[in-house]
């Protein structure tokens, strides 16, 4: 949904996942990163994308790519059963569904653990984008105006964990990183990581 | 017709005839106890019969998919638009064979062949016929003409049904099955179409009770109606309203009877050239092949348990404005295939065109199919 060249966060979710596990892509985009971990994991699975031309690239990659709305859950998501995957992966998608909340508890339900990136809305440039100059902040990972970005449900990383909280979700990992330094940013990361990754899990 | 043949097409072809003299046991209970099988074939087999692409045709289709019989055709085969040199089908990299089903009237043995034990037509006694016949046959074809395994079966509409009873019952002869704007049985309103078509043939005065041969007649109007209501569930409100509008021939109304939309003059010239090309006995027993079509029923009415055996790679494409077989059709096929942990790709093309975009040259159903298809020749090529 949100294609911002570069895919950072690909490199570190290709690390994070062992060979041969099986793998639901939420928001599979163009099908890139799935079709790096069949050729570099062997991994097995389905890409869920909603855009018919991305789904035409999918395609053209050798991916299996499942044309589905996933705002739609009951229709979308519903049908996957509980803990059927060992990853479910949301790469940069989640700012840009309806019901997040939603969404991240079945993504938990339907992976044993869940890969969620997204870009981390107190990034220290929105910050001052915001604060000094008063208006919306535009970045390589956040590249839209108001009225015309996808990213309708934009967040920091301290909500998201407060929404795992509440959501009885357990964080077993988070990594911050930035686009221009491609690393990992561990001093005051929800002030200076641009895009946020993290694996998550159900407390059952 | 064609003053050149189009570089991009398969050019002149020629159909042949398969006979088989082993008879063939029916799901109905009956047998024919020799039968032929009209086909055509484009492009060439490789030394290792590893390229073969079954086409399985719908309704109103037959095994003319593609190029011209000869300068004089006014139109190439029916999937001109996807058979051809470097089309999605693409016949440099595939051997493309397009049967016709058992019990059509376009050379395969159908209601329309003279019985060898009576030495009269079959004409009703013509036993009925079901999907699951059509792939049996299919399958003695595959054997006689040396193919053990497809590299893919490829439908749409009625045909795409071909494809998931193929995958169903012979899981082991297919490596992939591309079922485009079907389902996986009819609903109640596909079937009460298809019985007001089957009312209008059979209440034609010239029907004859399916003896209409004897007669020297055909039942004209029946048939006529029959394809004009069949034509109407082709296309979509947008697709007609796009068309034709409320279009009238002469400018004006006339306060008659006679044709004064356009659209009625589509309607009868579809209805009219169809009488001409197909058998009336043939267009009941092919929408019954269509009404009694369901692969679940024989597994608890759990189409994921049918498909539990597949060992296909699907390719799954609807279209949104397709109200004959909806999206919501394929995607009982996708959810089947998910739960069995299958390897799919689905699609839901955006067009206008109403069930009939499965035939038409959408860009991005093209590209699709192209790109799917291209994969499957890769795969042949390791």
């Amino acid at each position: 949904m949100v294609n911002n060249g570069l895919r950072i966060d690909f490199e570190k979710i290709i690390q994070w996942i062992p060979p041969q596990s099986r793998v639901l892509d939420l928001g599979c985009g163009d099908g890139q990163l799935l079709a790096k971990l069949q050729q570099q994991k062997r991994v097995t699975g389905y890409g869920l994308e909603i855009n018919p031309d991305k789904v035409v690239e999918s395609i053209d990659t050798g991916i299996n790519v499942i044309h589905m709305d996933l705002d739609n859950l009951q229709l979308s998501l519903g049908q996957f059963l509980d803990q059927s995957f060992d990853y479910v992966i949301m790469s940069q998608t989640l700012q840009a569904t309806y019901h997040p909340a939603d969404l991240l508890e079945e993504i938990v339900r339907i992976g044993k653990t869940g890969i969620v990136t997204f870009p981390n809305f107190g990034y220290w440039p929105n910050r001052f984008q915001l604060f000094f100059q008063g208006k919306m902040p535009i970045s390589k990972a956040l590249p839209y105006q108001w009225y015309n970005t996808p990213n309708i449900h934009l967040c920091t990383f301290k909500d998201f964990e407060i929404l795992c909280q509440s959501k009885n979700i357990q964080i077993l990992d988070r990594t911050v990183v930035d686009f221009a330094h491609r690393k990992t940013i561990t001093f005051m990361p929800n002030l200076f990581g641009e895009i946020v990754l993290y694996q998550i899990k159900s407390i059952q | 017709m064609p003053k050149e043949i189009p570089k991009n097409s398969v050019g002149i072809v020629e159909d042949k005839i398969q006979h088989f003299s082993q008879a063939l046991t029916l799901v109905c209970g009956r047998e024919l106890p020799e039968y032929d099988i009209a086909y055509e074939t484009y492009g060439t087999l490789n030394a290792t019969a590893t390229n073969a692409v079954l086409i399985c045709h719908a309704l109103s289709g037959d095994h003319h998919a593609a190029g011209y019989h000869s300068m004089k055709d006014k139109k190439p085969g029916w999937w001109e638009n996807c058979i051809g040199p470097n089309k999605p089908i693409d016949t440099n990299k595939f051997f493309v064979v397009c049967s016709n089903t058992l019990g059509h009237c376009k050379g395969s043995t159908g209601p329309a062949s003279i019985n060898p034990s009576t030495g009269k037509f079959y004409g009703p006694d013509f036993p009925i016929v079901t999907v699951k016949d059509w792939v049996n046959s299919q399958v003695r074809l595959s054997h006689a003409l040396g193919i053990q395994q497809w590299a893919a079966i490829i439908g749409g509409s009625l045909g795409g049904m071909q494809v998931l009873q193929w995958a169903i019952d012979y899981p082991d002869y297919l490596k992939h099955a591309v079922i485009i704007a079907a389902a996986p049985k009819l609903s109640a309103q596909n079937i009460a179409f298809n019985e007001v078509a089957r009312q209008a043939i059979l209440s034609d005065p010239d029907f004859y009770e399916g003896h209409y041969y004897q007669h020297g007649v055909v039942p004209k109007r029946g048939l006529m109606l029959a394809r004009m209501l069949g034509h109407i569930t082709y296309l979509s409100d947008d697709s007609m309203r796009s068309k034709f509008g409320r279009e009238l021939r002469q400018g004006k109304i006339n306060y008659s009877y006679e044709v004064e939309f356009q659209v009625e003059s589509y309607l009868r010239y579809q209805g009219q050239s169809f009488v001409d090309r197909f058998d009336a006995n043939s267009y009941l027993l092919m929408t019954k092949a269509l009404d009694y079509f369901d692969p679940a029923s024989d597994y608890q009415d759990n189409l994921a348990t049918a498909l539990a055996k597949a060992s296909a790679d699907f390719l799954l494409i609807s279209f949104t404005s397709d109200w004959r077989f909806s999206p919501e059709r394929s995607q009982e096929i996708l959810q089947a295939l998910i739960a069995n942990n299958q390897n799919v790709s689905y699609l839901a093309v955006e067009a206008t065109q109403g069930h009939d975009a499965f035939l038409m040259p959408l860009p991005q159903y093209i590209k699709a199919f192209t790109h799917y298809m291209q994969r499957i020749a890769q795969q042949i090529g390791d």
